[in-house]
């Protein structure tokens, strides 16, 4: 584990440079360049702020401002975006870059070191834009917001555990490619982001805690709608479970990485 | 010592676990025993030393890849090892990881960022990676716009930017222009002098000659022979004209070297020799002199079509001058079993001084990968003396007529 460590540290400048690579390459041609990193979210969030507004707005006791419902959706979308992109991103990590790990030699756990950085600076420039659409909407999140880091430090150790598990995986049983988004498409619906959690019925509400989405995405909400602290009781747990999959993960990473490059 | 490599009792295995859970099982679970192996590799044991150079070469699926890929170090070796010291740099493929929309500049930072590289390390050398690419002002521009040959050159800077210990360069020489050819090949042996081990992976056998001095010939993932260049070449050239019920064998020449000696003898050589004006046969040749091959071939089976090839080369083994009677339009119809047909070849001897040897096929059409009743190496040997010219230099005697002004 150390020299897995160690190795990426020896890559630092290859693990940055490839971050800068993506951003760069994903836009260079573009008009929009950059802004498309933060409009492809946003346009969910308007459209359902459009569709769900009415239904939905009246529903979110506590919060005077106008759009509370649009600020509603926009928090739990920064936190959803962060956790499917890394996991979306690591399911396919491997196969995507069979060609380089076949040919190279460098460390493979470069690979998902870069998904997470560059998935941050994505999640950093929503972020900026989600703040400055608040502003633009009235809303000032308050001292709750340095909650927020440690937030996203939950949210990417779990998305980063269930990736790469998920992406080492998927090298040998293709399968796991395709069912994953289905799955992903299901925990999206079964996490409270473009609804709010009372209006599941009273008796199916417990299995929400089953969802350790929930519980982040939740926080998420607290921290930038309602300006208060998060669950952290529930996230600490969740916590605990990120890092033990995470361990696991790294595990079969580094059992599977040398029959992993024959199977690409 | 830098650059030394061994390898031993190399083998590579693809497994089969009969399913993806036993797979599972084996990663953590030692014992897990696989229902089956395909060995791609085995057996495979050679050490180089430092500053050497060895050419692999073999047919399409010999192994050669997968043995480059085992001493690089992108895939473990199933059973045995690869000991290596030093800096290890690899051109398995040229253009991996670069990116089409960024500028060959960036794709060189990012490509040694690859190598292993820090920013330092790449900032010292990005001069000298942009001024042998010689792509010039497209250096900055985006590697789309790059022609092929173009991207073959920064590629190549970036892979050879820094002297490794041991560079392993798989098929990758033979792309871009005979200027650029020439020019990475003199950087290989320039890196070679200051002590830089070489494996080559090529079927270009004058790469393999020209830079090598030694070579190992893979077939079916085993190794079936290590020697000097021009012998496993030959051997290996035999080896594709080989066919089934062919035979092949290796005699000692009497000049000490080896020479293989194959084809399916529906058609043999009884002799091969080199004659002087006076029908006589020699060795030692004088530049320019007019010479004769003779060549008696002897016709076992009714044979439809008899071609006969020779090919002269010279004491590294590359070939100065090659024919055969089919590019003549002398192709022998319908020769008869117990017929015997003799060659004679007459030419002028316009070669430098130095060694050379011939090499005389026969076969039915224009090469003698198909239809190859005999192949013979070194079926005859002599030399050139340069004893009535003007000095020169080189392989070729090339009459020149000055003339000087004042």
């Amino acid at each position: 584990m150390k020299a897995m460590m160690l190795a990426a540290w020896r890559y630092r400048f290859f693990i940055f440079s490839s971050i800068k690579t993506e951003l760069h390459t994903k836009f260079v041609r573009s008009r929009l360049g950059g802004l498309w990193l933060i409009l492809n979210p946003l346009a969910q969030v308007v459209i359902f702020a459009f569709v769900l507004s009415s239904i939905l707005s009246a529903r979110l006791p506590g919060v005077d401002n106008h759009y509370a419902y649009a600020i509603y959706l926009m928090s739990g979308t920064l936190g959803w975006t962060l956790f499917s992109e890394i996991v979306n991103r690591c399911l396919t990590l491997f196969i995507d870059n069979g060609n380089i790990m076949k040919k190279l030699v460098f460390p493979k756990i470069a690979l998902p070191l870069i998904v997470v950085g560059s998935a941050l600076v994505n999640n950093l420039l929503l972020f900026v834009a989600i703040l400055a659409i608040f502003g633009a909407l009235g809303h000032v999140p308050g001292m709750a917001l340095f909650g927020l880091p440690l937030l996203m430090a939950v949210n990417v150790a779990l998305a980063l555990g269930l990736g790469l598990a998920l992406g080492v995986l998927n090298v040998f049983m293709r399968d796991i490619g395709q069912v994953v988004p289905v799955i992903m498409q299901f925990l999206y619906w079964f996490t409270p982001i473009v609804y709010m959690p009372d209006i599941i019925p009273m008796q199916y509400r417990g299995w929400l805690a089953l969802n350790p989405l929930a519980t982040i995405v939740g926080g998420y909400q607290q921290v930038l709608l309602y300006n208060r602290a998060a669950d952290w009781a529930g996230l600490g747990a969740i916590a605990a479970i990120a890092l033990v999959l995470l361990a696991f993960s790294l595990l079969l990473f580094r059992k599977a990485g040398p029959e992993m490059v024959d199977q690409l | 010592m830098s650059g030394a490599l061994r390898v031993e009792q190399l083998g590579k295995s693809y497994r089969q676990w009969g399913g993806e859970w036993r797979r599972m099982a084996s990663w953590f679970a030692a014992s897990m025993q696989p229902r089956e192996e395909h060995w791609v590799l085995k057996d495979v044991s050679f050490s180089v030393s430092p500053g050497e150079a060895v050419g692999i070469v073999g047919q399409n699926g010999a192994g050669k890849s997968t043995l480059l890929k085992l001493i690089t170090g992108t895939t473990r070796p199933s059973q045995g090892q690869v000991q290596l010291s030093g800096q290890v740099s690899a051109i398995l493929e040229l253009g991996m990881g670069f990116s089409p929309d960024l500028s060959g500049r960036q794709n060189a930072y990012h490509s040694a960022g690859l190598m292993g590289y820090s920013r330092a390390e790449i900032e010292r050398v990005m001069p000298e990676i942009e001024a042998f690419a010689e792509v010039g002002e497209y250096f900055d521009q985006p590697l789309r716009t790059y022609s092929s040959g173009m991207q073959m050159r920064v590629t190549f800077s970036v892979a050879t930017a820094v002297r490794p210990d041991l560079l392993i360069v798989d098929e990758a020489l033979s792309v871009g222009d005979a200027y650029f050819q020439h020019k990475s090949f003199e950087r290989i042996r320039e890196f070679q002098k200051q002590g830089c081990s070489l494996l080559i992976v090529s079927h270009d056998r004058s790469a393999v000659q020209a830079l090598c001095s030694r070579a190992i010939l893979l077939e079916k993932g085993r190794m079936l022979k290590d020697g000097k260049p021009e012998e496993v070449m030959d051997f290996y050239n035999a080896l594709i004209a080989e066919k089934e019920n062919q035979k092949r064998e290796v005699l000692h020449h009497a000049s000490g070297k080896m020479q293989t000696v194959s084809g399916s003898r529906e058609a043999v050589l009884i002799n091969v020799q080199l004659l002087n004006a006076e029908q006589q046969p020699i060795e030692f040749v004088a530049v320019g002199e007019a010479v004769e091959l003779l060549a008696r071939v002897q016709v076992n089976a009714d044979i439809p079509q008899l071609v006969l090839g020779y090919m002269i080369k010279d004491r590294l083994g590359q070939t100065v001058f090659g024919t055969n009677t089919w590019h003549t339009r002398q192709v022998v119809q319908e020769a008869r079993a117990g017929s015997v047909v003799e060659y004679r070849i007459a030419f002028a001897m316009n070669l430098g001084p130095g060694s050379y040897s011939i090499a005389v096929a026969l076969h039915a059409n224009d090469t003698h990968l198909s239809d190859n009743y005999e192949w013979r190496d070194l079926a005859c040997v002599f030399h050139v003396a340069n004893l009535d010219k003007s000095d020169f230099v080189g392989t070729t005697w090339m009459t020149p007529t000055i003339a000087i002004r004042r």
